[in-house]
């Protein structure tokens, strides 16, 4: 088993095929999205392949040390940023190419018009901590 | 009571309810709670018979699950409610466990998971914290793969393979969280070579012997890893190795030769040698030969070329790399070293830079950075 981050962006990503955005869909598509999205998670822990699922806000800000004594520097927010992650799911699964059909599912989620929404997920593999191997 | 001689007691309870007329999901399911039980109540007031407690109390947890499905099962219910057969689950119901948790029908990591569970006695919960997953994730996957057996009765033939591979599997994974699956792994293949006389149980079992008994050298204090020729050798545990090589000449004796002997062979010509450079790399590269016979495994491919590179020289192993598939895990990292023995630093910080973004795991990542570093001052 091997476990994979499945990451959404609010913006970064390249286009979707179904590019309208969420904003302008009927509250009907937006509830059918939604479901989708539910009902796709619990689908995943049925199969126990389920780890964890979370969103982010669109807000947030950069931070990094100053020197010692000083608070730390913050920037931002950014409007302009060009990568947003707007949250991920983890799951752990028997191969890559399971996640990637997985990813695939999650990206036809319905969109506006009913149709899938097509957009660009991001497939990340984890590395492992400690594996103690028979390799060397 | 140990927690491991507790574990012990779950598969025979499994087999001895699955006798009384249970089938193997409600078996597994009712031992489970009775084992949780046992765990909860034994530390302040232990049974006089363990063994006979848990067997007890899973069958009066398994007719109470009957009772509440009730009508449906009412024909089941009166056949689990005769008499119970009196003997005692033997030999072949213990292997026959093991067949079955290792089903080819399952999926690799749900094998694994009910393994763990109906043979090695974990919790659900034991099992996830081990595979870093939610329990609620790992109840499923094993409720899932004891749908999957459905059908399939207890006493099906099993391939011991497949078993064979699982317990691998497992003894891979290694240590994480609070349970050590590597010692799990030791215990699950002890148990089954006494089941069994076929000479690739204890072939695999002198394997993990082998790779244990070195656990100790192959991390440093501060937690980094340390390659086999790095390794203090005086911290080897030889008490294990000579176990181990016990247990694969026995195997070897049989003259059926499988991958897991060979691998331990390999492993033993290691564990021999008392410096890096007593090792028989002659006599390693002869087994890696008996062992691409019996897999043709690039993986085998690759360690055979770093074997050849020590035993013929840096470019006679270069050109044996050179015919392996270069999407094989490890090969920039083997093609880093080869090209460092060679005497070129500069491929080699390279190469070791680009294996450490391609590294699985931490540890090996970090390593193989360390060994750029080391390459990229020292000029």
């Amino acid at each position: 088993m091997a476990k994979y981050l499945l990451l959404k962006h609010y913006r970064g990503a390249p286009a979707a095929t179904n590019n309208v955005p969420m904003d302008q869909w009927t509250p009907a598509e937006v509830d059918a999205h939604m479901k989708y999205m539910d009902d796709f998670a619990a689908g995943l822990q049925r199969t126990g392949e389920f780890v964890h699922a979370d969103a982010l806000s669109d807000r947030g800000m950069w931070v990094r040390y100053d020197g010692e004594g000083r608070p730390p520097v913050t920037d931002g927010p950014f409007a302009e940023t060009k990568d947003l992650i707007a949250g991920w799911m983890i799951i752990d699964v028997d191969s890559e190419e399971r996640a990637i059909q997985l990813a695939g599912e999650l990206s036809a989620a319905p969109a506006s018009g009913g149709k899938p929404n097509g957009e660009w997920l991001e497939v990340r593999p984890f590395l492992t901590w400690d594996r103690e191997t028979t390799a060397d | 009571m140990q927690e491991e001689v507790v574990r012990d007691l779950v598969p025979p309870a499994i087999s001895a309810l699955c006798r009384r007329g249970a089938d193997f999901a409600s078996a597994e399911d009712a031992v489970q709670e009775a084992l949780l039980k046992a765990l909860a109540n034994w530390p302040d007031s232990p049974p006089r018979d363990p063994q006979a407690w848990l067997i007890t109390v899973a069958w009066r947890q398994f007719l109470d699950q009957l009772k509440s499905a009730d009508a449906r099962n009412a024909r089941e219910l009166r056949l689990a409610q005769q008499p119970a057969p009196g003997t005692p689950p033997g030999t072949d119901d213990s292997l026959r466990l093991y067949f079955l948790c290792a089903s080819p029908a399952l999926t690799p990591a749900s094998a694994v998971a009910l393994t763990l569970r109906a043979i090695g006695g974990l919790t659900t919960k034991q099992i996830a914290d081990a595979y870093l997953v939610p329990e609620a994730t790992m109840a499923q996957r094993i409720s899932r793969a004891k749908r999957q057996l459905g059908g399939i009765r207890l006493d099906a033939a099993g391939d011991l393979r497949t078993v064979l591979r699982v317990l691998y599997l497992v003894f891979n994974e290694g240590y994480s969280g609070s349970l050590d699956l590597t010692a799990e792994a030791i215990r699950l293949t002890r148990q089954l070579a006494s089941l069994t006389s076929d000479p690739e149980v204890r072939g695999l079992l002198a394997l993990m012997l082998l790779h244990h008994a070195r656990r100790s050298s192959r991390t440093g204090p501060d937690g980094r890893l340390v390659p086999l020729r790095s390794q203090d050798r005086t911290r080897w545990d030889t008490e294990t190795i000579a176990e181990a090589v016990v247990i694969l000449q026995d195997a070897l004796a049989a003259d059926q030769l499988g991958e897991y002997q060979a691998q331990a062979a390999i492993a033993a010509l290691h564990a021999d040698a008392r410096t890096v450079e007593e090792t028989d790399w002659v006599q390693i590269v002869s087994w890696y030969d008996e062992l691409l016979a019996i897999t043709d495994s690039p993986v085998v491919r690759l360690n055979r070329a770093v074997a050849v590179a020590e035993a013929d020289g840096p470019a006679v192993g270069l050109a044996a790399l050179a015919e392996v598939d270069p999407s094989v895990p490890r090969h920039t990292a083997a093609a880093a070293y080869l090209h460092e023995n060679a005497g070129d630093l500069t491929r080699a910080a390279h190469l070791y830079a680009e294996a450490a973004q391609k590294a699985g795991n931490t540890k090996e990542r970090d390593h193989l950075l360390r060994e750029a570093a080391r390459l990229r001052s020292s000029r």
